[in-house]
């Protein structure tokens, strides 16, 4: 996994709660067995006027113009401004592989989904929790004035605004230091193999059925 | 001694290491695998040049991908004739090999839906943390099991460690207190709870289910109202260990045998939350107020009575829903203030991991039983969860009852819930399905979902529309 320090960039915004996995990658693309290649397939119903084949050449398919990520003023935004409840439905890791494909390293949004949310930090992406109403003011801002950007620096926590204001935002201990230092959570896990064998012998003895 | 949920008991006897953090190390019991969500992690494993942890914990089985013709299930992986779900169905089962996974392959007669399959073969146990690469892991929380979907980077740290990274959850109660009306099931309980709650009201949350209500009902209705838990936001849903659960779990093949057997009983009669244990959140639902329910919308929260209407903007709770309802009103091609039973249906599908175990047939067959699907339905397809509900059916001749009515009667798999195989919606279709999920394409393209239980997609099959399953004569 590559490593989160700061990041700048363009704000897409989504202005609609409870964005299912569905809709950021939809079924027929969880078909491929690799871990890349989602991203021309990210709101592959909103993005598109025709039906997405796995497998295809996405080049000549007809972009639905009214899509946000298909408006000018929002190409190459690598931050996503959102609602709440985003990424709730199907436990599907491609949803935030495809995001991070598309180039998104940053969702803002009141709340997420809770295996949507944890899969993002495996992947270098970083959700932010934000109140509705520093969200509402957000948007209003991203919607009037056209290249407006942001940086997220996520080692002091907070959101750098144009006008140099800060927005600061929670994260969890543990997760920051993993994408802070793309660390790999199995290795890390695995410094703890003696405490985890230490429960199995513990666990067999109480209940032998297990193993 | 402090008083305990169900919830705190499952953590407590998991819990390999607690880091300063606020993290956990949780020891997983059980893992099941399938097909989609389980190549990258196998691939992650051999790039790490890393073995599974414990091989006997882990169960596959293909479900997501595979076709329910019989045409196309006759010669196994050969038969497939989509050559992109042909490839992720023969690289699990070459990773299972490769890896030494027990894997109950397409032409075995135990493969089905891992939900399905994991409770039916005793490979899901009360007291056990359970995960797959699956929202819908909930379920196994029938079973006074700690089960969590999780994603595929899991799949490869629990394959790796046996272990997942874990911070406690908040505990939440559902108490269901009452009796059921007569032909009001679980799936009609967990619609009408998510209707109450929203679809994020358990984010971040343990969810028991509890109440006299939920003690009455039978195992296949608690695994329907679990699975359901995470359209709720939960990504753990509970009942209580009792004499139902045992009586469901003695004798299959995974179960504890003789004198384990005892041992479990005695250790598992624990599995529920004291009496004066205190959860962070308790919700009151009175079950006599439940009715037969149908989702309207594009999210299981959009949802209500079969006697209901599609609500109106007014109803509305604020500005985000109210834009919710419109996009919802659009999609689904309805109009606010139409009456549920005015809403025709081009689909049936019975089937998936909520709706697809014997009883559930049964139900849909006893409406079914002397009656024909309207002949507006262009098809109705009747899909068990796994090869043992279908053979179990048989025996019963459920499989004839649903033929004779017109229905097709298929292979076990995921089939229609999330279409993908070829078992899926044209754009614009009504589907009454026995499903999850009435997300925008969620069964097709363009298709428009109506989840129900059971009996009631069976109703609509013979009327063409949806009525109440409260009104059909059933045989008896």
């Amino acid at each position: 996994m590559k490593a989160f320090v700061k990041q700048s960039g363009i704000v897409a915004p989504m202005d609609r709660a409870n964005i299912d996995t569905d809709m950021i990658i939809p079924k027929q693309f969880l078909k491929s067995i690799k871990r890349s290649g989602f991203g021309p397939n990210l709101f592959d119903e909103l993005r598109y006027l025709d039906e997405g084949q796995p497998d295809a050449d996405n080049s000549g398919r007809p972009l639905n113009p009214d899509f946000v990520l298909n408006q000018p003023r929002y190409q190459g935004a690598s931050i996503l401004l959102t609602r709440e409840n985003f990424g709730c439905g199907s436990s599907r890791e491609h949803a935030p592989w495809a995001l991070e494909d598309f180039g998104f390293q940053v969702i803002i949004a009141s709340s997420y989904a809770d295996i949507f949310f944890n899969n993002s930090f495996k992947n270098g992406l970083l959700p932010i929790v934000l109140d509705e109403a520093i969200i509402d003011g957000l948007f209003a801002e991203v919607t009037a004035t056209e290249g407006y950007e942001l940086t997220v620096d996520l080692e002091n926590q907070n959101i750098v605004k144009p006008n140099g204001d800060l927005i600061p935002f929670e994260v969890d201990a543990f997760r920051k230091h993993c994408l802070m230092n793309g660390l790999d959570d199995i290795g890390l896990t695995l410094q703890d193999a003696d405490d985890i064998t230490a429960y199995e012998v513990k666990r067999k003895a109480s209940s032998p059925w297990l193993f | 001694m402090t008083a305990k949920t169900l919830y705190d008991k499952l953590w407590d006897s998991h819990l390999v290491k607690q880091r300063d953090d606020g993290t956990a190390l949780i020891y997983i019991d059980r893992q099941l695998l399938h097909e989609v969500t389980s190549p990258q992690a196998f691939e992650g494993l051999r790039i790490a040049a890393r073995k599974p942890w414990k091989l006997s914990a882990n169960l596959a089985t293909p479900d997501h991908n595979v076709p329910t013709t019989k045409t196309e299930r006759t010669v196994g992986i050969a038969g497939i004739q989509d050559p992109v779900s042909k490839i992720q169905v023969q690289t699990l089962d070459d990773n299972c090999n490769e890896f030494g996974i027990t894997q109950f392959d397409m032409m075995d007669k135990r493969q089905g839906i891992v939900h399905v399959v994991g409770p039916e073969q005793g490979a899901t146990l009360p007291g056990m943390t359970v995960v797959c690469g699956d929202s819908h892991t909930a379920t196994h929380g029938a079973f006074a099991a700690l089960a969590h979907g999780i994603g595929t980077s899991e799949v490869e740290h629990v394959l790796a460690t046996q272990c997942l990274i874990q911070r406690k959850m908040k505990n939440l109660l559902i108490n269901v207190e009452g009796t059921l009306g007569e032909g009001i099931t679980g799936k009609d309980v967990v619609l009408h709870v998510i209707g109450v709650i929203g679809t994020a009201g358990g984010n971040g949350c343990a969810m028991e289910f509890g109440g006299s209500a939920i003690r009455s009902m039978s195992m296949e209705g608690r695994m329907t109202m679990c699975n359901m838990a995470i359209e709720a936001g939960a990504r753990v849903g509970m009942v209580a260990f009792d004499q139902i659960t045992a009586d469901y779990v003695k004798g299959r093949d995974f179960a504890p045998k003789g004198d384990h057997w005892e041992m479990a009983l005695e250790q598992w009669a624990d599995l529920v939350s004291d009496e004066d244990a205190v959860f962070d959140k308790v919700v009151e639902i009175k079950a006599e107020d439940i009715k037969p329910q149908v989702t309207w919308g594009t999210s299981p929260e959009m949802v209500t009575t079969v006697d209901g209407f599609v609500p109106t903007l007014e109803d509305a709770k604020d500005e985000v829903e109210r834009s919710g309802f419109e996009r919802a009103y659009k999609y689904m091609g309805l109009e606010p203030g139409q009456a549920i039973t005015d809403i025709n249906l081009d689909r049936v599908f019975i089937g998936s991991c909520t709706n697809s175990r014997i009883e559930d047939l049964r139900a849909a067959a006893a409406v079914a039983k002397g009656n024909k699907v309207a002949d507006s339905v262009i098809q109705a397809l009747v899909v068990p969860g796994s090869g043992l509900v279908k053979e179990q059916a048989e025996k019963e001749g459920l499989d004839k009852i649903f033929i004779e009515a017109g229905f097709e009667w298929r292979e076990p798999g995921c089939s229609m819930c999330l279409a993908m195989n070829a078992d899926k919606l044209g754009s614009g279709e009504h589907c009454a399905s026995t499903s999850n999920r009435n997300f925008e394409g969620r069964q097709g393209y363009g298709g428009r979902t109506h989840l129900v239980s059971p009996a009631m997609a069976a109703a609509a099959a013979i009327a063409g529309h949806f009525v109440d399953v409260r009104q059909f004569e059933l045989v008896k």
